[in-house]
């Protein structure tokens, strides 16, 4: 069963990218959340990646247009209609 | 003896030519982005830089990446600016009281979106230790780890940023044409004058 997007489209993949030094982004998952397996192996990769020490953002969009982020730290943080998650290293003083 | 004075001739015609009629365009062109940090900072980096083919390519990647988060405006925004920028939440007039200039690899500078008065330069890194590929991200992916930041959580940012007055790393001077290029930019990215403004760009 997918999830509509605020705005309409149907959203039945989630993408799970990393931000890589020297590569651009990098597709690590992508899947399915509302089946059993691809679910398990999206959450799988998400915790990896935030055991490793990478942040984790969802971007949205608002229904005014305005294009905005979440950050999240468990899985089931990410929204229902997001179509990717995106994994960067941590911020750290410069 | 011929070809040399054929050498000679051309030689002459050429520095004749420079002196005394205006140069070509293109050349006009390419001094111009070279000479004004401020119109076409990616330019003149990547003319300075001298990109290697997989760095182009991870930036070719990563401004795919960027235009898929902050749309084709934002993506025509940061190509033509050199930098992203993003505003607080709105205050009670509607207005957003504060604003940043995220530079990718620069600290993010951070100002009051009513006066334009510049606030802080916010010192911050992304190094990705774990990476076969050096720790550097492409420029696109570090302007949109900072963006996405921002937006996504403010104060974690905040917490890991060094904060500074504006001048410790960026030129004041070159951040308040940056403004000012911005504002310009939302007013009207064409170019042509219209009502708009940094309270629009939000």
């Amino acid at each position: 069963m997918s999830a509509p997007s605020p705005h309409g489209a149907i959203i039945d993949r989630v993408k799970l990218v990393r931000m890589k030094p020297g590569h651009g982004d990098q597709l690590l998952a992508e899947g399915d959340p509302e089946l059993e397996d691809e679910e398990r192996e999206l959450i799988e990769t998400f915790r990896r990646q935030l055991e490793q020490g990478l942040w984790a953002a969802v971007p949205t969009l608002e229904a005014t247009g305005r294009r905005e982020a979440v950050m999240v730290r468990h899985f089931d943080q990410v929204p229902r209609d997001a179509d990717r998650v995106i994994f960067f290293p941590p911020a750290a003083g410069g | 003896m011929t070809a040399l004075w054929i050498s000679l001739t051309i030689v002459l015609g050429v520095l004749l030519y420079f002196a005394f009629l205006p140069l070509p365009a293109w050349l006009r062109s390419i001094i111009g982005r070279v000479a004004r940090p401020g119109a076409g900072d990616r330019a003149a980096l990547r003319i300075g830089r001298r990109l290697s083919v997989e760095e182009l390519e991870a930036e070719r990647k990563a401004e795919q990446l960027m235009v898929s988060v902050v749309g084709p405006e934002g993506l025509d925004a940061y190509r033509a600016l050199g930098f992203l920028h993003a505003f607080g939440d709105a205050e009670d007039d509607g207005q957003p009281g504060y604003g940043y200039l995220i530079y990718p690899h620069r600290p993010i500078v951070s100002f009051d979106a009513r006066s334009g008065r510049l606030l802080n330069e916010l010192c911050v890194q992304f190094p990705d230790r774990d990476s076969d590929g050096g720790e550097r991200l492409p420029d696109a992916d570090d302007a949109l780890a900072k963006w996405l930041a921002i937006n996504g959580d403010e104060l974690a940012l905040l917490a890991e940023a060094n904060i500074r007055p504006v001048g410790n790393q960026i030129d004041p001077e070159q951040a308040r044409r940056d403004l000012v290029r911005l504002e310009e930019w939302t007013a009207d990215p064409s170019g042509d004058s219209a009502d708009g403004g940094l309270a629009a760009a939000q």
